[in-house]
């Protein structure tokens, strides 16, 4: 009776949702940037699903509904690009340019550095589309043999990894420019990143999403050309 | 809910274009420049769009949570190459940040 319960589509959901917002208020009250929402939630579920053994697949197509909103929360940041078109074209030239230096540094360093350190072709196609959104990652990684469990998780941990150290990071190295900041949480941290730069501002949020949306392409584009050239 | 339908419509039309153009770009992606030019044009109202938008992009951050607890099925897989997944994802992260950002402003003081 409990088993089934905690193994219905409905509870699954619910906890997620819950749980997400219970990080959200912790992390609201607490102001870490370590209490980052997405990753509380991603721990406490994984304990649970772990001791009430229930598996993944499972899970997947209880909260199935998420994916479908983070799809719809992709074609959102229209209207974000659109509050903020003055600003994007008046600086249409240094955000082109340096979204894709960022998407170049970002697929060569990652490629590079995994392939010195023994990782085979496979994984490397896994690997490359790591700073770009999951809908999109698994798009680049799935057509090359790229593993596309191992992109999803890869390209979340970033995500939640670059929205934590990111605008510390930036301060540090005077990048206090607030587009500036907004571009480079973006590109390095997707809808994640995004998700931080919302909460920063309106203009963090745009550029942030606009970076996304842009190193997505830019991405999509250049990983199968380097991965014939380059490694 | 006009918002969301609007934002349902740009998706269907972008998922299309995706089809018909060999999946090069995602549907969504499309559907996200589609909305912006549609908003662009006038043919969408702003308004409209809004809440729906508002409402999407503040939670987004739940969104990847399923996709995180992933980890659970592919932890053996990444387990056998921890310190070069580790090590090539965070130095790689920390260089796209402070390239972007960094080229970014520079050419921005340069103008």
């Amino acid at each position: 009776m409990i088993s089934n319960l905690l193994q219905s589509d409905m509870f699954l959901l619910t906890l997620t949702i819950g749980l997400y917002c219970g990080g959200v208020a912790l992390y609201r009250r607490l102001h870490l940037a370590v209490l980052h929402p997405t990753l509380l939630a991603f721990v406490a579920l994984i304990v649970f699903l772990k001791i009430f053994g229930i598996d993944y697949t499972h899970y997947r197509e209880a909260t199935r509904i998420l994916d479908f909103l983070l799809g719809m929360s992709v074609v959102a940041l229209g209207y974000l690009l659109y509050e903020q078109y003055e600003r994007l074209r008046s600086e249409a030239l240094p955000i082109l340019v340096s979204v894709v230096v960022g998407s170049l540094v970002g697929i060569l360093s990652v490629v590079y550095i995994a392939r010195a350190m023994g990782a085979d072709h496979v994984l490397l196609n896994s690997l490359a589309p790591k700073s770009v959104t999951v809908p999109i990652a698994i798009a680049i990684s799935e057509p090359l043999g790229g593993i596309t469990t191992i992109t999803s998780v890869v390209v979340f941990l970033v995500g939640i990894f670059g929205s934590i150290v990111g605008p510390r990071l930036l301060r540090k190295c005077g990048i206090r420019n607030l587009m500036a900041r907004g571009l480079a949480l973006g590109s390095a941290a997707h809808g994640i990143g995004t998700a931080r730069a919302v909460e920063m501002g309106a203009v963090e949020g745009a550029f942030s999403g606009l970076a996304m949306a842009l190193m997505g392409i830019i991405t999509a584009l250049l990983v199968p050309l380097l991965e014939k050239s380059c490694y | 809910m006009l918002g969301f339908f609007h934002i349902l419509l740009f998706w269907t039309i972008g998922n299309t274009i995706s089809y018909l153009t060999g999946n090069y770009i995602s549907g969504n992606v499309l559907g996200m420049i589609l909305l912006f030019c549609a908003l662009r044009a006038g043919i969408v109202k702003a308004h409209r769009v809004r809440p729906a938008a508002r409402f999407l992009l503040g939670s987004m951050g739940l969104f990847f949570v399923p996709f995180g607890v992933g980890l659970m099925v592919s932890y053996d897989l990444i387990a056998q190459h921890f310190w070069a997944i580790l090590i090539a994802s965070v130095v790689s992260t920390l260089l796209v940040l402070l390239s972007t950002g960094g080229i970014f402003q520079k050419l921005l003081h340069k103008q």
